[in-house]
Formats: structure tokens, C-alpha cells, sequence
């Protein structure tokens, strides 16, 4: 199974880590290497257990006999990764959102609500989501280009690559190592892993783009690119630091005052842009098609919808930063480069939806095709509320409210968690090599559960920002402050508890999704109506 | 190639003949509305950006059409309100803390105000009803701590209590008697019942009055003999059911032993005048004014 370098360079890793633990300046940093030294103390026993001592030329024949055969191992683990991450992500969402509801909850001080809400957006956006694209981009770019995935191993690094990343920086959390900056707070060692671990995605991305066997690259790729490519960019320079000590867990930024904030906000925002929105839009491109089984709607649009985006997303970060020390000039481009995305946002969504021309009758009689169209419907409405929401006037509003939040989850639950599901759903079948799912009921179930979950929260939030951004801004006849701001947070409670309501129908959702799918997996099948139309044109006229 | 087109059945549009893993590709054009709306965007942003500050040069930025800041209209939106605040500020400087109640418009605009500083300065520590905390003195009662005059609560207002950057501070200093050992322990064990005597709450009869004669030699002398506490010296009644750091008797035994000295920082310098007073008629207004 596995050769003698990963385990003698896995070994080596272990030990590095026990000095480091060992030698440490602080104890928070002590105490993140000695993870880090179970952790790769354990990945060298596993390894060292499936280790093969037969002759390579024996082994390796079956293997090399059909190089072209795709690659699909690492995808399959990365199915299981996305599940298993997503649950655990909304688990911990579920958790946060009682913390505000019923403050006493936060148990300190590792589970205080500072720490468990950067575990719930990195797990649900980085572990979720970036296992998601992880293992849809190599499935879509091996299918797409009818080429094996390029660099051998090398995918499989990066996919152990990144599990590592996301256990160091959720055990930094928890232990209280951040940068403190917003969907980039591990700490200087952890992001140098990460762009080891993103580069070599890039390099396994790009090798199997290179030695394709279709003459033209199809549109899901050019997503798929432009989401590593630019992600590497912005966690470089965002991530630029100085670390206090080569052994110690703080670190500086390379900026400082507003231009640290405008590039926290660069990255911040394209974090959104190319993480959530191309990176999903390239899976959107391979699965609605295939799903709805017609062909894409427009190839001209996406192509204008393509460029249009990656031009104009990477300019609307100081939109974050309206009436702050940011100069006016900035924050005016910020939000007109926000207005014009809006189109270029929605050419995803329209190309989207009428892929489905022709096909539409099957969105009553297929829930996973029905799970895509949701997905397509929340896209379109949180890529019309983000610009609205990037004018000054709105903004001075909404910013600093809950609407922001409720605007961020309809995007994510709505959009990046229906189109995985609906994704998830589609690979499973076809990657354990059985007929059907489990059961099309539950995923029906699963449809019904997110949706109303995710309306609920949505809805809330709504309510609880604009009351919240109306109660700051309260002034008497003579000018003076109406509300305090414990008094703004009083009027929240009710909101909040409606809130984890959302958040349990969504988490209940997922799990009925991970249990559909397990038993996808071990191959059965439940006994059950089948999902068909109920509509009278398929019964025969006597 | 483009001899044979070849074209869609159920749209009757033709494909771009490329195929990838099954899925092709329709030559539709742009929709209508999509272009419009693009368009539509791009000017309305252009003109945007003529209009506000937009475009940056080497050493300046575009300043649009009438050279609009956001400091610039925070800055226009405070002085309209400080002119409209104007006059009645003026006079509330300008009139004795007493006689501001005798004019109903000014008390109004000085209660008003007082209100909503107290929100954004004090609410913090004295909560959002000033009802105080656990450590923090409830300002709606009459169990003053300096007095409760308008002249008194001024005067904390403007120096605070403890404050050491401010020279005219309210200052009174309970002494550390089991920390820096004034007293035996047994003898604060038996003044801590003794206190709790004078305040009506179950007592050890026994130990109260050996406390009682450690009360007169050394407490008498700033919470009074009877514990009806000095305002002058900033010293509490410690006769009545109202408790600052607690009134069970490990609590009262903690304070005397090594008292927990809370502060209160002034506002002179920090707040206006103007606010200071109005935060003085606020608090005097909340019910324990004298």
C-alpha cells in the first residue's frame, strides 16, 4: 500500500514536533506540537501497518497496467471528509448559536463563544466546504479532461495535507492561537502548511488540465482554477506575518492600521468570492448538467459571467469597511465594484437554472436535482443581497447587525451546503459503484429539513439586524440616544432561541444525509414507495 | 466542423459541438435582460463615481462633483445638532445646579441628555436601569455613598471615586484590618457579627457583644456609632438592608479582613460640561435625589 518515504518523512515530522514541543517559547505553542506529534506519531503507525514488503515491481503491476483508469480513491475519501466535516461544522454552528441564546453556556476557557466561532465558520467553510471542492474538483477535473489525476500520490497529500491543516487549526482555536483575523486566524506555522498543501493541489490541479485528452478546457475547470489560484494569492499575502520566535505561536502582521484592515477585508472577502462562489460555481457547472442530464444553457454567458467575476470580485473587499478610517475614495470603488458584480453573479445562477430547460419536470421527481435548484434560488438571492447590502446607505444599516449574518448563511447553508448535498448525493451512487441510494425519501426529507431550516434562520436574522440597526440609530426629538446597547442585546433573545430552532431542522438535515449515504455505502437499499410524480398524466385513460 | 451544426432537440438551439463527460453546450446568446442589467450597473457606477470621491491619482483622489467626505457630513450633522443644543446649554452651564428645575424646558433638555450619556458612559458598570451590580452602587435608591444632593453627585461625576489621575478625587480608604493585622482574627469574626446585629439580621449573641467594643475602638470613628454610616468620609450605613459586597458573615468578615476598594473614574476633561451636568440631573432624578 504505502511506500517508505511518506512513513520515514511522517516519522521525522513526529519527532521535529516533540522538540519543538519540547523546546517551545510558550506554552500554547508546547502544547499545539505535542498535537501535532500524536498526530503524526499515529499517521506513521497506520502507515507502517499497511506497509507491503513485496518487490515494487510485483505490486505496483495491477496498478500501472491501466494508468488511465481515473483516480478515485482519494475522491471517495473525501466524500466521506466532507460529510463527516459538515456535520461537525453544523453541530458546532448549533452549539454557538445556544451560547448567544443562553450566555451561560460558555464554558471557559476552551469553549468559550470566541473560540467555538471561529471552529464553526473555518469547520463549516475550510473543512466542509474546502473537502467539498477538494474532492468534486478532482472527480470533475479527471471526467472532464479524461485523464487520471496527475502526481500519483501527490493527490493524496494533499488530502491528508489538509485534514492536518484543519486539525491544527481547529485545535489552535480551542486552545486560544489566532492571528485574529477573520476566516484566517491559525497561526503563522499552520498557514505555512496550508500553502504548502495548496500548492501541491494546484500542481495535481493543473498537471491533469495539462495532459488532457479533450481538446478544449471545460467551464467547471476554469472555476476550479481561478479558485486555487487566487485563494493561494490571498492567503499568501494576507497571511504575511513575522513570527516573535521560530518556536512560539505569535506572529505579527506584516501591516498595520487600516491597511491591515483593507487587507484582511481583500482576503476576507474573496475568501467569500472565490472559495464559496467560483470554487462552487465550477461544481455547480459539472453537477447540474449531469444531474439534470441537459446541455449547459449558454456557453457564451459563462464565459462573459466567468471573466466578468474574477475581475470585479477581487475589487469589492472594502465594501467591509464602509464609514471606518478607510478613505471615502476606497470605500466608494468598493461598493460600485459590488454593484456591477451583481450580473456577473447571477450569469451563474441563470445558466444555472436554464441548463434545467427541457428538464424542468424532474425537479418533482427528483429531490437531488431539486436540492441544485434551491441551491441555484439562494445564490442568486444572497449574490442580489450582497451589493444591496454594499450600499453605503443600506450598509450604514445592516453592517455590524445580524443581517449580515443571516445575509453569510443563506449564501452558505442556502447555496455552498445545498449544491455539496446535491453533489454528495450524485457521487455516491457512481463512486461505491451502486445502482441507487439508499433512499430518495430521506433525501427528500433532508430537502424539506435544510430548506425550512435555513428560511427560519434567514428570516430571523432579518428581523433581529434590521431591529438591532434601527435600535443604534434611535435618537429623540433632541438628539440624544434612545437605547443602550445591553438594552439592544435584551431585545435579541427571542430571535436568538429562534435561531437554534433554524440551526437543529439544518443539523438534522445533514444527518439524515450522513446516515443515507452510509448506507449507500455498505450497499443497501431501503424498501420504500418510489419516488415518482404523483401527477394524473401518468395514469393510463380507461 | 461548422458544415454540420448540430443542434439541440428539445431547445432547437444549436450546441457548440464540444463535448466533456457527457455534457455539451448550447450557443444560446447573452439573455437580454442579463446584458441590460450589466450595463445598467456599469453606468450607474460610473456615475457614481463622478459624483463622490472615487478615483485615486499619485498624490490625491477625484473629489466628485461638490467635494463631498464622509468626515466632512459627520462633521456638518454634529454641529447642526450642537447648534440646535446650543442654547439650552448655555444656560444649563450658566444656571445654579438648583435652579435648573425651576425652568421645565431646561430640566427636560438636562434630563434628556443626562439619559442618553448615561447609556453610552455608565450603564457599563451601573447597568442600563443604573440599578447598579454586584459591586457597583444602585444610583435609583436614597443609600447614598458622597451624598445625593445635586451638588454631591456633581462632584463624583466631575472627580470620581479613588480616581488617581484625578487629584480631587473622592477619597476614603477602609484599612486592610486582617491583611495588614490591625485586628485579631477572632476580633473581625466578632465585629462582623456585631454588624450583622445593627442591621437587624440573625446574629451569634455572644460574639456580637464582645464585637461591639472592637466596633467603637475602631469602626465608630467613619461608619458612626450607631452605623449610620458618614457620607463625608465615604463611609456606608451599615445599618440598613442595603449591601454593597455582600452581608452574609463570611462576606462582611472578607471586606473588614481586606476590603475590596471600588473605582469610579472622574469625567472632568473627558465629558462636557454641559454633559456632566445633565448626567448630575439625570442621576439626581432616578428616584434617591435629595
Amino acid at each position: 500500500m504505502t511506500s517508505g518515504i511518506p512513513i520515514i518523512i511522517t516519522a521525522l515530522a513526529a519527532f521535529t514536533a516533540m522538540l519543538a514541543a519540547a523546546f517551545g517559547q510558550d506554552s500554547l505553542f508546547q502544547a499545539h506540537m505535542t498535537v501535532l506529534c500524536i498526530a503524526m506519531a499515529i499517521a506513521c503507525i497506520v502507515m507502517l501497518r499497511n506497509l507491503k514488503f513485496a518487490p515494487d515491481w510485483d505490486t505496483a503491476k495491477p496498478a500501472k497496467a491501466n494508468p488511465s483508469e481515473y483516480m478515485d480513491d482519494v475522491v471517495r475519501a473525501g466524500v466521506i471528509a466532507t460529510t463527516f466535516w459538515g456535520v461537525v461544522g453544523f453541530l458546532v454552528g448549533v452549539v454557538a448559536a445556544m451560547q448567544l441564546a443562553w450566555p451561560e453556556l460558555n464554558f471557559q476557557p476552551y469553549f468559550n463563544f470566541g473560540r467555538v466561532r471561529p471552529l464553526h465558520t473555518s469547520s463549516v467553510i475550510f473543512a466542509f466546504g474546502g473537502n467539498a471542492l477538494i474532492a468534486t474538483s478532482f472527480y470533475i477535473v479527471q471526467r472532464t479532461c479524461r485523464a487520471r489525476l496527475w502526481g500519483g500520490g501527490l493527490g493524496w497529500f494533499v488530502f491528508w495535507g489538509y485534514q492536518l491543516f484543519i486539525l491544527m487549526a481547529a485545535t489552535g482555536y480551542l486552545l486560544g492561537i489566532t492571528q485574529g483575523k477573520e476566516y484566517a486566524e491559525p497561526e503563522w506555522y499552520v498557514d505555512l502548511w496550508l500553502t504548502v498543501v495548496w500548492v501541491a493541489f494546484l500542481i495535481v490541479f493543473l498537471g491533469t488540465l495539462v495532459k488532457r485528452k479533450e481538446p478544449h478546457i471545460y467551464v467547471a475547470n476554469w472555476f476550479l482554477l481561478s479558485f486555487i489560484i487566487t485563494v493561494a494569492m490571498l492567503h499568501l499575502v494576507n497571511g504575511l506575518t513575522m513570527p516573535v520566535s521560530l518556536l512560539g505561536s505569535k506572529s505579527y502582521s506584516a501591516f498595520a492600521g487600516v491597511q491591515d484592515a483593507l487587507t484582511q477585508w481583500w482576503y476576507g472577502h474573496n475568501a467569500v468570492g472565490f472559495f464559496l462562489t467560483a470554487g462552487f460555481l465550477g461544481m455547480m457547472y459539472y453537477f447540474v448538467p449531469k444531474q439534470a442530464n441537459r446541455p449547459v444553457y449558454s456557453y457564451r454567458l459563462s464565459i462573459i459571467h466567468f471573466w466578468g467575476l474574477i475581475f470585479l470580485y477581487i475589487w469589492a473587499g472594502p465594501h467591509h469597511l464602509h464609514y471606518t478610517a478607510l478613505p471615502d475614495w476606497a470605500q466608494t470603488l468598493g461598493m460600485v465594484f459590488s454593484i456591477m458584480l451583481w450580473m456577473p453573479s447571477w450569469g451563474g445562477m441563470i445558466n444555472g437554472l436554464m441548463t434545467l430547460q427541457g428538464a424542468w419536470d424532474k425537479v418533482r421527481t427528483d429531490p437531488i436535482l431539486r436540492m441544485m435548484v434551491i441551491s441555484l434560488a439562494f445564490y442568486g438571492m444572497s449574490t442580489f443581497e450582497g451589493p444591496m447590502m454594499s450600499i453605503k446607505t443600506v450598509n450604514s444599516l445592516s453592517h455590524y447587525t445580524d443581517w449580515t449574518i443571516g445575509h453569510v448563511h443563506s449564501g452558505a447553508l442556502g447555496w455552498n451546503g445545498m449544491i455539496t448535498f446535491g453533489a454528495l448525493y450524485y457521487l455516491v451512487p457512481k463512486l461505491w459503484g451502486r445502482e441507487q441510494l439508499y433512499s430518495l425519501r430521506l433525501v427528500n426529507w433532508h430537502f424539506w429539513l435544510a430548506t425550512l431550516g435555513i428560511v427560519v434562520y434567514a428570516a430571523v436574522m432579518w428581523v433581529s439586524g434590521i431591529t438591532q440597526g434601527l435600535m443604534w440609530r434611535e435618537y429623540d426629538s433632541q438628539g440624544y440616544l434612545v437605547y443602550s446597547f445591553a438594552e439592544s442585546i435584551a431585545a435579541m433573545h427571542p430571535y436568538y432561541v429562534m435561531r437554534v430552532f433554524g440551526g437543529l431542522l439544518f443539523l438534522a438535515g445533514s444527518l439524515v444525509m450522513a446516515y443515507n449515504l452510509t448506507m449507500t455505502i455498505l450497499g443497501k437499499t431501503r424498501d420504500e414507495q418510489p419516488f415518482t410524480s404523483v401527477t394524473p398524466a401518468a395514469t393510463p385513460a380507461e | 466542423m461548422k458544415d454540420h451544426k448540430e443542434i439541440d432537440d428539445i431547445s432547437g438551439v444549436e450546441t457548440t459541438q464540444h463535448e466533456w463527460d457527457g455534457i455539451k453546450e448550447l450557443n444560446n446568446p447573452l439573455p437580454r435582460s442579463w446584458l441590460w442589467g450589466l450595463y445598467g450597473t456599469i453606468i450607474f457606477s460610473i456615475g457614481y463615481t463622478i459624483v463622490y470621491p472615487a478615483w485615486p491619482g499619485i498624490t490625491t483622489n477625484t473629489k466628485g462633483l461638490w467635494n463631498w467626505s464622509s468626515r466632512g457630513e459627520l462633521a456638518t450633522e454634529i454641529s447642526k445638532v450642537e447648534e440646535s443644543r446650543q442654547v439650552l446649554g448655555n444656560q444649563l452651564v450658566s444656571v445654579e445646579l438648583e435652579d435648573v428645575s425651576q425652568n421645565a424646558d431646561l430640566l427636560q433638555f438636562a434630563v434628556n441628555g443626562g439619559k442618553s450619556a448615561f447609556k453610552v458612559y455608565c450603564s457599563q458598570c451601573h447597568g442600563s436601569g443604573a440599578n447598579g451590580g454586584t459591586i457597583y452602587p444602585s444610583l435609583i435608591d436614597d443609600d447614598w455613598i458622597w451624598g445625593g444632593t445635586l451638588e454631591d453627585i456633581y462632584l463624583t461625576l466631575q472627580h470620581g471615586i479613588r480616581y488617581e489621575q484625578d487629584d480631587d478625587t473622592r477619597l476614603s480608604e477602609m484599612p486592610r484590618y486582617g491583611a495588614d493585622e490591625l485586628l485579631e482574627r477572632n476580633d473581625i469574626v466578632d465585629v462582623a457579627w456585631y454588624v450583622r446585629q445593627i442591621s437587624g439580621q440573625e446574629f451569634d449573641a455572644e460574639a456580637a457583644t464582645r464585637g461591639q467594643s472592637v466596633y467603637v475602638d475602631n469602626c465608630a470613628a467613619c461608619h458612626g456609632d450607631k452605623g449610620e454610616g458618614i457620607r463625608e468620609l465615604g463611609a456606608p450605613n451599615l445599618s440598613d438592608a442595603i449591601w454593597f459586597y455582600g452581608n452574609t458573615h463570611e462576606e462582611i468578615v472578607a471586606q473588614i479582613s481586606e476590603p475590596k476598594q471600588g473605582v469610579m473614574p472622574g469625567w472632568n476633561g473627558r465629558l462636557s460640561e454641559v454633559t456632566i451636568r445633565q448626567l448630575t440631573h439625570y442621576v439626581h432624578s432616578l428616584g434617591g435625589g435629595e
